[in-house]
């Protein structure tokens, strides 16, 4: 997928003004917020779960190898193969191959951000293969030819109208209004391509070390028709999904569901590991797991590890004040909001996505909802470092600030340069009270009146009061 | 309360913050006042600027550091440091120790600086103990209070204004609908991204007015610059205070208010 993210600025002005946008936005915000906190409200434990679950995956990360390595043995003993994508081409090469080996003609696929990540259905296509999205969400951005703008409800962009003109135009009239309607209807149409296609695709929300089992958390039931249906089973998932044993995965499902929908459980959460038993009447042929890299052992060994901790739940971004007024295509690649502006420079680079680290006002809502306790400001903050280091970024935003922080590191000199401009302002600020426009000062003043100061500065009066007591 | 059991009284350091100290030295002095009435002897060092936030979160850490180092030199001899700023007193206990943590000089001189820093209202309420009733103020006005990001999340700041407020004769609080949202400030955020900076202030905006409040108070005063700066702009009919002039009795010309 193109990434896009250079063009943050003049998308999420774009976004601010687009009615459907806007109000799809607010709906929902207001569900993913209400049902969370409500879900959360029945759990008196719930930080004391937070913080073992952190305490749990920073003891994963830390010995990342030795559980990547049980996991594999334990699915080949499962009669599963494990492929290493050490890149998203990898992992779209492996997976284009096992398509191709088993002469498949239709693949359809469960909600997988991975797959978004690597582009996997592109290189299906070029390689001549259907591949059916068959999340609702999925379906609906797959028919309108977009990208996800939510990693757990890839159209949250689309209103109800939107998707009735979308579904008649895929499916032919009459044109449907009510949700249930259309949720009857594209069942109708998936059910069918489940029976008949010969590759089932999904990620994996989870995947467990010591059982080789990976864990698929939906619900519409669609990946488990993905994953019993066809022959050929094939998930794609990245190596930071992994926790060491069945306890550490039901405590982490008990966050997901509560951050992610505000559920105490999806409908669906099922537990995968290798095909079909001789014994067993149905299931997959062939389970093959591709775990996909693509900058993430970097980020173990670099200041983003904390990063590595993600759930993908969504908390982030539905609290996220500049999320929900932009949405998530502005981001202009796969991972919008907060956790998006943190891995999205890592995978594609920080010259790529220069807006990304900045677009935040570092208010820390979404480092309070993470589950996973995640410093997500901490490490926005972090790419900004590196972009200061690296000398990328506006020059006069750049120049303004060394000019303050260089006349902030000389007290007198400040205080010298600081009392005469105030003072100028708050004359020629006068009655108003504010300014309407002030050369230099175009960024605040094209959206807000700029309050003249008071009169002298405070540094000034405070020495002048102290004079006079010793007077 | 005002002295400790060998009767001397509590020294604080005020960190005015730069914003107070250019735009609107009322708020440092209402906070003398403030804490000149919990028991405290005040005293302002003149070495002081900005705590280097803007350059910490523009990503210059070294040009914040030396900030740091110097506003922890100019106030660390001092009981107590206090801020009317959630957001500066953050920077001071939550993020200096993290700067200066690899520089063996100044490691453990930021850690024990941090802390001794306070944000002004937790400050009167958890450690000096103050009660709305010692307070002498008068403010006829239904008030809607803002939780600024930093004083909320770093500071800790939530009830202590909101009991102080309770002490002001003739103000009502009325609890807006999103009041923990930010308010679309963000420091250089709001130059940086004008248009979805003033969404979020608009947003916040209609929040407070329709609590039917005709006041707007809150502990920062870079969002109060900015909420107000939006309201003259969008003609929202809302007057704008730091929370210690209102609690010094010292409101007078909300912030950006047309002189009469
Ligand atoms: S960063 Fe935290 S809140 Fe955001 S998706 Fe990941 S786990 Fe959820």
């Amino acid at each position: 997928m193109d990434v896009r993210s250079l063009e943050f600025k003049q998308r999420s002005v774009i976004a601010l003004d687009e009615p459907n946008l806007q109000k799809a936005l607010k709906q929902g915000k207001a569900g993913f917020q209400g049902n969370r906190a409500r879900a959360i409200d029945l759990v008196p434990e719930w930080q004391q779960i937070r913080s073992d679950a952190k305490v749990m995956k920073d003891h994963t990360l830390e010995n990342l190898d030795y559980y990547l390595l049980q996991y594999e043995a334990a699915v080949e003993a499962n009669g599963g193969k494990v492929h290493w994508a050490p890149t998203a081409a990898d992992a779209n090469r492996i997976i284009t191959e096992l398509v191709t080996n088993a002469e498949a003609k239709l693949v359809v696929k469960g909600k997988s951000m991975v797959s978004e990540e690597v582009a996997l259905n592109s290189a299906l296509e070029a390689a001549g293969v259907q591949t059916v999205e068959t999340d609702l969400g999925e379906y609906i951005i797959q028919l309108a030819g977009e990208p996800p703008s939510h990693i757990i409800a890839p159209a949250a962009h689309k209103t109800k109208e939107q998707v009735s003109d979308l579904f008649e135009k895929a499916h032919g009239g009459p044109r449907i209004e009510d949700r249930p309607g259309l949720v009857t209807q594209a069942r109708h149409v998936l059910r069918e391509k489940f029976m008949t296609a010969d590759i089932g695709i999904t990620g994996a929300n989870l995947f467990i070390a010591e059982s080789g089992q990976h864990v698929l958390v939906t619900n519409e039931g669609n990946g488990d028709l993905c994953s019993s249906v066809p022959k050929v089973q094939i998930v794609i998932t990245s190596i930071d999904k992994i926790v060491p044993t069945l306890e550490d995965a039901a405590a982490t499902i008990r966050l997901l569901a509560r951050s992610g929908t505000g559920q105490h459980i999806s409908n669906y959460t099922s537990l995968y590991g290798g095909p079909k038993a001789a014994d067993e009447l149905d299931g997959p042929e062939q389970y093959h797991v591709v775990l996909v890299d693509n900058g993430r052992s970097t980020m173990l060994g670099n200041a983003f590890r904390d990063m590595l901790r993600c759930i993908r739940c969504g908390a982030c971004m539905n609290h996220c004040p500049v999320y929900g007024n932009v949405g998530g295509h502005a981001y202009g690649w796969v991972y919008p909001g907060p956790m998006g502006s943190v891995l999205t420079p890592n995978m594609v680079g920080l010259e790529q996505t220069m807006d990304l680290p900045n677009a935040c006002t570092m208010n820390g809502r979404c480092a309070e909802v993470c589950p996973m306790s995640i410093p997500l400001p901490d490490l926005l903050r972090e790419h900004r470092r590196l972009q200061f280091q690296r000398g990328l970024g506006g020059k006069v935003a750049r120049g303004t600030l060394a000019a303050w922080a260089a006349v902030a590191k000389k007290p007198s000199i400040y205080q010298t340069l600081t009392r005469p401009a105030v003072k100028v302002m708050s004359y020629f600020g006068g009655k108003s009270g504010v300014y309407k426009t002030l050369p230099g000062l175009g960024s605040w003043t094209s959206q807000r009146d700029l309050p003249a100061p008071q009169g002298d500065t405070f540094m000034a009066q405070w020495r002048k009061q102290q004079k006079s007591k010793k007077s | 309360m005002s002295v400790d059991s060998s009767g001397v009284k509590s020294q604080v350091g005020l960190f005015v913050t730069c914003l107070v100290d250019l735009q609107r030295p009322s708020v440092g002095f209402a906070a003398i006042k403030l804490l000149e009435l919990a028991g405290c002897d005040v005293d302002v060092p003149a070495t002081q600027t900005c705590c280097g936030q803007p350059a910490f979160n523009n990503g210059d850490f070294d040009s914040a550091a030396a900030l740091a180092r110097q506003t922890i030199a100019a106030l660390e001899d001092y009981d107590y440091v206090v801020a009317p700023s959630g957001s500066c007193a953050g920077t001071l206990k939550c993020h200096y120790p993290k700067l200066l943590a690899d520089d063996p000089d100044w490691a453990a001189r930021a850690a024990t600086f941090a802390d001794k820093v306070h944000e002004l209202m937790s400050f009167l309420v958890d450690v000096r103990g103050l009660q709305p009733t010692a307070l002498n103020a008068q403010f006829n006005a239904n008030a809607t209070y803002h939780d600024s990001c930093s004083s909320l999340r770093e500071m800790g700041v939530k009830e202590q204004p909101r009991t102080l407020l309770q002490g002001v004769a003739g103000l009502e609080v009325v609890e807006m609908e999103d009041t923990e949202v930010c308010c679309g400030f963000g420091g250089t955020f709001c130059v940086k991204y004008p248009e979805i900076s003033a969404r979020i202030g608009s947003d916040k905006l209609s929040n407070a007015k329709a609590t039917g409040a005709d006041v707007l108070l809150g502990g920062d005063l870079g969002c109060l610059l900015n909420l107000s700066g939006r309201a003259r702009r969008e003609g929202t009919d809302l007057r704008v205070f730091h929370t210690a002039e209102v609690l010094a009795g010292m409101a007078e010309r909300g912030i950006g208010e047309e002189i009469e």
